[in-house]
């Protein structure tokens, strides 16, 4: 048990020794998703439109925060083939889960100060009030949903082992995938009919359709000084899906790493150069 | 009857080489073409050979990163690739890139490592440094980021990585290519110390002739992807009517030891 913990623990260790070297770009990134943010939610500013600024505001929080989750995860094998360091990594007598979950952790440490970051910026750019919010029923869905991307960032983080290049790559256009498919600054039904169906099966669709309803998006009482958000029990179906896709999702891409994994081994994939 | 601590029979791996058209891969030369060796405890054995001979594949088999396509290789009696996981608690490896966290300090390098191995980070953050100390370093580079150190530095550094673990077998994969004299003077005495101190069983994979019949009570040649001829370095010069190892290299594999990449071998046992 102690084993496993410093094993844990070692990942977020490197994690955040090389986030302090890296701190300069640390700070350029937190900057760049503030500022991005803030430019997606002064378009409802400008529109003078509360609920579509509190709809982009939404959206930008919980698009870094996935997002970053998402990509901590799914980069982390590409950053070690760029370090030199991914054979060490996989002769060290440390089971896959604990690595996982030692990456997953740090991710997860990441994506709360990123979205912290960004919902400090918004504070100051936009007339932002959480007045009447479900705040600990948003914690509800955002943990259900950490879960499923979790499961998805495992999956994508085997793709940099199938191929070095191409797979970081595949990472990228996974994420643009879901970000165009969930809806995140406007209703899923804004898409063409064909790729409707897509947004489905994204966790992200259910995690932003449950936090609107927990702001109180689309509630005609939900005013600019007071939210009128709804009761955790409105979005029992979508925590109940979210919930459903990590289940899934966590051993599916332990699976599919492992077979990938093996499948590098064989053909030599692991080496440094690839 | 005490078991070898590395036993190799017949080991053939073959790598693939991914068509642009479509259609199944072009298979290429045998890396390893039916390799057969055994090491005893506490010895160090000499593997010599060209680039492309196969020593690193072999070298990569042992450490649990390549699945062999056939033979079969036990490790302190534990077999690969079905025991890997209680393979990775016994062994330790350099290899000829020194793989760090390069903005990281030597000190959070090392106890990186230590945790990922679950170890008591203090414990083994000595151990290191201890290592270190012997290997010439001087305790003020501990915390300078390793991108700031040179070459020889960072091998010594992966020496003791890998030696902090205290492992019974020491896969070493040219560790002292392209160090200075000294960095690699100091490093053959390291190792000569450690195997009589600690009776640690080292496998060694170098070019350097001389390094090889300092540290190496027994020497295999490897070319092509077949272990050529193996003995002592005296028993190889006379095998070969050679004067010096490098000739009986030569004479023996056709090759000359730091030369480029070998031909197609063939697979065949030994």
């Amino acid at each position: 048990m102690e084993r496993g913990l410093r094993q844990t623990w070692a990942f977020m260790f490197r994690g955040y020794h090389l986030t302090r070297r890296y701190l300069s770009w640390v700070v350029v990134f937190n900057f760049y998703a503030l500022t991005g943010s803030a430019a997606v939610a002064l378009i409802g500013v400008a529109a003078n439109d509360h609920q579509l600024t509190l709809t982009l505001i939404v959206g930008a929080l919980l698009w870094n925060f996935l997002s970053v989750l998402y990509n901590e995860i799914a980069m982390s094998i590409a950053y070690e083939r760029w370090e030199g360091t991914l054979e060490y990594t996989f002769m060290a007598p440390v089971s896959r889960l604990v690595h996982l979950v030692g990456v997953s952790l740090f991710a997860l440490c990441n994506s709360v100060v990123n979205t912290t970051v960004v919902l400090g910026g918004l504070m100051l750019f936009t007339p932002l009030s959480l007045s009447g919010a479900n705040l600990p029923g948003i914690l509800v869905v955002i943990l259900a949903s950490t879960l499923a991307f979790v499961g998805l960032g495992v999956m994508a983080a085997a793709l940099p082992v199938l191929s070095p290049e191409r797979g970081a790559e595949g990472t990228h256009i996974f994420q643009g995938s879901l970000l165009l498919v969930s809806g995140v600054y406007y209703p899923v039904d804004v898409l063409p009919a064909w790729i409707q169906p897509l947004s489905a099966l994204s966790p992200a669709t259910y995690t932003l359709s449950a936090c609107r309803k927990l702001v109180g998006i689309g509630n005609p009482a939900t005013t600019a000084e007071r939210l009128a958000a709804a009761p955790l029990s409105a979005v029992r179906g979508e925590i109940v899906v979210l919930v459903a896709m990590g289940l899934l999702l966590i051993p599916l891409g332990l699976w599919v790493f492992g077979r990938v994994e093996r499948w590098a081994k064989r053909t030599g994939r692991l080496k440094r150069t690839g | 009857m005490t078991l070898p601590a590395i036993q190799v029979r017949d080991l053939r791996k073959q790598f693939h080489r991914r068509r642009k058209r479509r259609g199944a891969n072009a298979p290429e030369a045998w890396a390893l073409a039916g390799v057969s060796f055994e090491v005893a405890r506490g010895d160090t054995y000499g593997l010599l050979g060209p680039n492309g001979s196969g020593k690193s594949t072999l070298i990569r088999i042992l450490s649990t990163l390549l699945v062999a396509d056939g033979g079969d290789v036990r490790l302190l009696g534990h077999r690969l690739p079905e025991e890997q996981a209680r393979v990775r608690w016994l062994i330790g490896r350099v290899s000829v890139d020194a793989a760090f966290y390069k903005k990281l300090s030597t000190r959070e390098n090392l106890l990186y490592t230590a945790l990922l191995y679950g170890l008591d980070p203090e414990s083994a953050e000595r151990k290191a440094m201890r290592v270190l100390e012997q290997l010439g370093m001087e305790q003020r580079t501990f915390s300078a980021p390793l991108e700031e150190m040179s070459r020889g530095m960072q091998q010594k550094i992966s020496i003791a990585r890998a030696l902090m673990i205290n492992p019974p077998l020491l896969l070493l994969d040219e560790p002292t290519t392209g160090l200075d004299p000294k960095s690699r003077r100091d490093v053959q005495a390291f190792l000569e110390d450690l195997r009589r101190r600690e009776g640690t069983t080292i496998l060694l994979t170098t070019h350097d002739m001389a390094e090889a019949e300092r540290l190496c009570g027994c020497i295999g040649f490897l070319a092509r992807g077949r272990l050529i001829a193996e003995g002592t370095a005296e028993g190889l010069r006379r095998q070969a009517s050679a004067a010096t190892l490098d000739d009986a290299f030569i004479g023996l594999t056709g090759e000359t030891a730091a030369s480029g990449e070998a031909a197609a071998g063939t697979p065949t046992s030994r």
